[in-house]
């Protein structure tokens, strides 16, 4: 189990490494000199004064080197400073912003896993009924909708027709922090990004539990004389939610990506946001750190995911 | 020989015409192909027209659909924003088609370094949340239709280029590919000839899903502002409008009507797809 964890986190670094070169060829090779960013347009500078800029920030150095010295700042923890907002360094800004998408991101996680398996559940059970037809419906629809229509749909009606929710941010400006107040923030957003994940986990439990139901084992607890609600969730659901697990592990990303547009949609202030306002400001050295922060949470997720699977299925030998 | 080759083609058409769903599908996207395509033919608005005399108004019998703040047709701009958002969607996916084939074959038949080179790629860049780089790509590309179709056509094409690996490398040890390798047939004619046919189910279900993914990729791009710019309309950058709270709250129908007609186009098109699956695998819909 050990070796398999080292091997799995050897892997998982060298892909971020991989990612970080990757991004940092992309950003490079856009239009535009990344002397811009320093310069003040209304000063014009000499070409000496320029070429001597351009020499103490590196930039004159063939491009492996500039990566490299990149490499070397980012390792402990030095990621530059944004050049949106002057004078803030990159590191903080991004680590600030992972709590509230974590929040985010959880809370609708939890609340799609919870309704997406009963769902599924109850579609298998009650297969080819008129609550199951409704449930597949729904489904369809839900994995068709994309998070920032569902979040102006949501936002539109609970907060401009209903009136019973924050019309968006994570706190109320100025009040004093309180629970309530932040949960008040974070139910509609969370309910609404999990509506598609809800309806991709009700499609696989459903699907996943049909099969299961089929297997002989599932005859054989019925035969025994156990009662059906036990032989569902006992026998048929635990085996059932396998493919469910790796299905939640590998929508992760596709969670990340709702959240950046329900954080768009609800001036939630995650890294969706910031995000988003770092690519509209071509904000790269922001750019570059949230994508690596993004990816190796991803990376961590799948690893923890692995774990998961290993642990629910002792068929599977992880050491192995 | 071509007679026997439109067997499974031909079995795969009788079991879509037998799914419900997929026909559905088909009735439903009938329709709204036609309107984008033909509408300016017999709809009196153009999309960048203005009435002065109707800003901002609902629903009426000359604007259906309401016009927005400007005073342009609503109706007309949909119908327009549904052609470049499908222009953008058929373009990209017809792009990443062609690279994530070329890639899987190039996987299968470039020899063992090109293969691990290119699958490792892969992996990574299934890993990583496609927004991410979606907005990294954007962030380069800029707005527009072309960076637009760029962006999405570099971003769909990995997964596609697996599976076509995985046919190719059990296609490569058939008897009737090694006799044609005998014969002396080079790797174009083995691609062209016996590769691509034999992936053509791949392709056509992988297309289809991926012109749904597409649409709601431009309309995601389009919303946070770095997709297809206005004047130009999409049914993304129709939606951007609501990111306004007055527009959200007061002017509805600006942004629920594209925002209706990219769902139901959408939801169309997975049936279809969903059904061509089906029909090209039917152990596939056994459960």
């Amino acid at each position: 189990m050990t070796g398999y964890l080292l091997r799995r986190l050897g892997v998982g670094i060298l892909m971020l490494l991989a990612l970080s070169v990757l991004v940092f060829i992309m950003l490079r090779l856009t239009p535009g000199d990344p002397i811009d960013a320093y310069i003040n347009p209304s000063a014009p500078m000499s070409p000496e004064a320029l070429a001597e800029l351009r020499r103490r920030l590196g930039l004159d150095q063939p491009l492996p080197v500039q990566y490299l010295a990149w490499l070397r700042a980012a390792a402990v923890g030095d990621f530059g400073f944004s050049t949106q907002r002057s004078g803030v360094a990159v590191l903080p800004l991004v680590l600030d912003r992972i709590w509230p998408t974590v929040l985010l991101m959880g809370a609708g996680l939890a609340i799609a896993i919870v309704v997406g398996i009963a769902a599924g559940i109850w579609g298998a059970v009650r297969r080819g009924g008129a609550s199951d037809l409704a449930l597949s419906i729904f489904s369809s629809v839900g994995i068709s909708s994309p998070p920032f229509l569902t979040g102006l749909l949501g936002l539109w009606f609970f907060s401009t027709q209903l009136r019973v929710a924050p019309s968006g941010g994570m706190l109320t400006p100025g009040a004093p922090f309180s629970l309530w107040d932040l949960l008040g923030h974070l139910i509609l957003p969370a309910c609404l990004l999990s509506i598609g994940h809800a309806a991709l986990i009700m499609r696989y439990m459903r699907s996943s539990l049909l099969e299961v139901l089929g297997q002989d084992y599932v005859r054989t607890a019925r035969a025994k004389g156990v009662r059906e609600v036990w032989v569902i969730l006992k026998h048929a659901t635990r085996n059932a939610l396998l493919p469910v697990i790796t299905l939640i592990g590998s929508t992760i990303g596709i969670a990340i990506g709702g959240a950046i547009f329900l954080e768009s949609v609800f001036n939630w202030p995650g890294m969706g946001l910031l995000l988003v306002n770092a690519v509209n400001g071509r904000d790269y050295p922001v750019i570059m750190c949230a994508t690596l922060v993004i990816g190796a949470c991803v990376i961590v997720v799948n690893i923890l995911t692995d774990i998961t699977y290993a642990a629910v299925d002792p068929r599977i030998k992880v050491a192995a | 020989m071509t007679a026997r080759s439109a067997g499974p083609i031909r079995r795969a058409a009788q079991r879509f015409a037998m799914n419900r769903q997929a026909l559905l599908g088909l009735a439903i996207l009938a329709p709204i192909l036609t309107c984008v395509v033909t509408y300016d033919l017999w709809w009196g608005f153009g999309p960048n027209d203005i009435d002065l005399l109707s800003i901002n108004r609902g629903p009426t019998a000359a604007h259906p659909m309401g016009s927005d703040g400007v005073g342009r047709d609503v109706l007309a701009r949909l119908m327009q924003g549904g052609r470049t958002s499908l222009m953008v969607a058929v373009i990209s996916v017809a792009i990443s088609t062609a690279i994530g084939f070329l890639v899987g074959a190039f996987a299968a038949f470039g020899g063992k370094f090109a293969d691990a080179g290119l699958m490792r790629f892969v992996d990574l860049a299934m890993t990583l949340p496609p927004v991410i780089f979606l907005l990294v790509l954007a962030s380069i590309a800029g707005t527009g239709i072309g960076p637009t179709i760029i962006v999405i056509a570099l971003l769909s094409w990995p997964v596609l280029s697996r599976m076509v690996r995985a046919r190719l490398l059990e296609l490569r040890e058939r008897d009737f590919v090694v006799a044609a390798k005998g014969m002396g047939a080079g790797v174009p004619h083995l691609l062209l000839r016996h590769g691509l046919p034999n992936c053509i189910d791949i392709i056509v279900v992988y297309a289809t899903l991926q012109v749904a993914n597409a649409i709601l990729l431009e309309a995601g791009l389009s919303f946070l502002g770095l997709g297809i710019a206005p004047p130009e309309s999409s049914w993304g950058n129709m939606l951007n409008a609501a990111r306004s709270g007055t527009v959200l709250e007061q002017y509805p129908w600006q942004w629920m009507f594209p925002g209706g007609a990219l769902v139901v186009t959408v939801l169309a098109i997975n049936f279809i797809g969903d059904g061509l699956r089906d029909a090209f695998d039917p152990r596939s819909g056994l459960n």
